[in-house]
């Protein structure tokens, strides 16, 4: 639990993260995540809660450093000093810890080797952000926290990061991660925790989490004349293979078990009812939809 | 610590700026000043004659000391010069003859010496002492040879902490601070760090500004290099030191700017950098005494032209450490790390 002033910025949640496994704390902006993960690397003391990680709590002094040797931390909105180059950074970082890798090491881990002579400041987004990862790996973490690694980020240099965390994984390292991209979550992670307003509101592996939903096809529609009328949103629900209706300001989306029956039963109904369609799209169930579901709320707008 | 002063010290030569700021700009100052308070031997004063008879005759007798320039002027013109300070003295011929000057002016004050002396012998006045004038402008006793050891002690003061400052305030904005909490860094070796290049600095800073002295205006040392460099080094942490205190709470440039004007101004005013605090109340020269910059100007000026020796110094080296360690442990206390 913590509040900031009269804000409770997180209200209490309980996760474990078992050696070895990809979680990962999913939400929009404003839910807590980054608080709870800087409570977890003892950067932000917790009003109230207990936090044990690699069987050790936070404390000063000697205990407190040596349970930070073990971890690799990459935060949010740290920008590296300007002036100083790629490898002089990491040199530099390298020189915090007993025992790391070498700087041509972790140059390759992150493939940043042509880059070792070039100032931070002349890096591009998805470099600088592969320099703050390298910056965390170089201690030979065995708990590796990213908090929003990929935000921002051109799908080339997202993809180059998942690789990176991939091959961290391969050598038996642990993550814990936040973001707000849910198809990142589900690529990345074998278990996730959905937060919103401070509190989990859903937990489990990413496919647990869409079966949750009863159904594994979403369908999206959108009708010419604006808003679709009530007693159609009735028969919807009726209909066979849906298992569930939303209608929003941008049109109706039906959550369907068997796409095949049901999108043949929706275009008849529309075309009975002399209705045009503006938009029609279907798509695999994601966490995406998980957190529509549980808040009422798209992911991204919030 | 060795490698967060490197990068510390690599951080600052790479910003052309900052290396102007620091090295470059106390030499221009130190040039330009002594410039313009070189040493010319003793002037000349500029005097007045007012029109009346005799005028001409007494300006010529006036002009032929080596010492005026004496010049006839209508009445109007003369009470101008006289008044924007163009002359020194306005004499007016006749019986007796009247020196119109303003007394509070030291300038005028000589020149009404210098014309009666002048005057009183050509008619015929005999001097009963023979007098020899051995002038000294042996260097030690010029502006220069004041001001250098001034500028350095404000440069000291000025890269202590604009240094340590504004490097520790941005990496508090960028969440730098925060993300090496994230490691297992310990956090007096940060602080440390700065004090350390600090000190590499301290080096290029006194070798530029006492050779520059002494390659220019013969501004010598005459004290030991070891008692001034020993100085300097408590100078220079103790600066660190104030910087740390100055940066510890600071969340943005603007507001240490704004810290740092108030600790440096008071300072570089009444520290006796371009003149003398003597010249203060004396009601206030205790309290400008116990400020870090007086101390030190003062034992760096004892070194520099008076040749003190380290032991001498006790008092004012007291004063500049005392300042550097309380806001150091101060600056520890407070430091807001994230």
């Amino acid at each position: 639990m913590k509040r900031f002033g009269d804000v409770v910025a997180v209200a209490g949640l309980d996760l474990t993260v078992s050696a070895g496994e990809c979680f990962g704390l999913l939400g929009p902006n404003g839910a807590g995540k980054t608080t709870t993960i800087e409570i977890l690397e003892g950067l932000t003391p917790p009003d109230s809660g207990d936090v044990e990680i690699l069987g050790m709590r936070w404390q000063d002094g000697a205990p407190g450093r040596a349970l930070r040797e073990r971890l690799g931390i990459q935060l949010q909105e740290t920008q590296l000093a300007d002036k100083l180059t790629v490898s002089e950074v990491l040199g530099l970082f390298r020189s915090f810890y007993r025992q790391s890798h070498t700087v041509e090491e972790v140059l390759a881990l992150v493939e940043l080797e042509e880059k070792r002579k070039a100032r931070v400041v002349t890096l591009s987004g998805g470099q600088k952000q592969r320099l703050a990862v390298a910056c965390a790996l170089v201690s030979k973490p065995e708990l590796l926290f990213l908090d929003e690694p990929t935000t921002g980020l051109d799908p080339q240099s997202r993809r180059q990061l998942w690789e990176i965390i991939r091959r961290f994984r391969a050598d038996g390292g642990t993550v814990l991660l936040t973001t707000h991209y849910m198809e990142e979550a589900e690529r990345l992670c074998d278990r996730v925790a959905i937060m919103d307003h401070g509190k989990i509101i859903a937990q489990g592996t990413p496919k647990e989490l869409i079966a949750s939903l009863g159904a594994d096809h979403v369908v999206d529609f959108a009708l010419t004349e604006g808003r679709i009328a009530k007693d159609l949103v009735e028969i919807l629900r009726q209909m066979g293979g849906v298992s569930a209706v939303r209608t929003g300001p941008d049109g109706v989306s039906l959550t369907v078990v068997e796409l095949h029956r049901a999108l043949p039963a929706l275009l008849a109904l529309l075309k009975e009812r002399g209705v045009e369609l503006s938009l029609l799209t279907t798509h695999h169930a994601s966490l995406d939809d998980v957190f529509v579901a549980l808040t009422g709320r798209q992911l991204r707008d919030t | 610590m060795y490698q967060l002063a490197v990068s510390r010290m690599r951080e600052f030569y790479r910003e052309p700026e900052a290396v102007f700021w620091v090295f470059g700009f106390p030499i221009v100052l130190a040039f330009a000043l002594g410039l313009a308070f070189r040493n010319t031997g003793p002037g000349k004063l500029q005097v007045g004659v007012a029109g009346g008879p005799g005028d001409s005759a007494l300006a010529a007798t006036l002009d032929s000391s080596p010492r005026l320039i004496a010049t006839v002027l209508d009445t109007a013109t003369a009470r101008l010069r006289l008044r924007t300070g163009r002359i020194a003295l306005l004499v007016i011929p006749g019986d007796p003859v009247v020196y119109r000057y303003d007394s509070t002016r030291t300038e005028s004050g000589l020149a009404r010496l210098q014309v009666d002396d002048v005057l009183q012998r050509s008619r015929g006045r005999k001097d009963l002492v023979t007098v020899h004038d051995d002038r000294a402008v042996a260097p030690g006793s010029r502006y220069i040879d004041f001001l250098i050891p001034g500028l350095l002690g404000m440069n000291l003061l000025g890269s202590g902490i604009w240094g340590v400052g504004f490097s520790v305030v941005q990496a508090r904005q960028r969440k730098l601070l925060k993300r090496y909490m994230a490691t297992p860094m310990r956090r007096s070796h940060y602080l440390l760090s700065f004090i350390l290049s600090r000190l590499v600095f301290l080096i290029v800073e006194v070798i530029a500004l006492v050779g520059f002295g002494w390659l220019l205006f013969g501004v010598a040392v005459r004290g030991s290099f070891a008692t001034l460099a020993g100085i300097t080094i408590v100078g220079s942490f103790s600066f660190a030191g104030l910087g740390l205190l100055v940066a510890s709470r600071a969340k943005t440039i603007e507001g240490v700017s704004g810290l740092m004007n108030l600790v440096m101004l008071p300072m570089w005013i009444l520290s006796g950098t371009f003149f003398s605090y003597s010249r203060f109340p004396d009601a206030m020269i205790p309290f400008v005494k116990a400020l870090p910059l007086t101390a030190l100007n003062d034992a760096l000026r004892a070194v520099m032209i008076d040749g003190a020796a380290l032991a001498t110094l006790g008092t004012p080296l007291a004063v500049v450490v005392a300042w550097g360690a309380v806001s150091f442990v101060i600056a520890l206390k407070i430091f807001r790390w994230r």
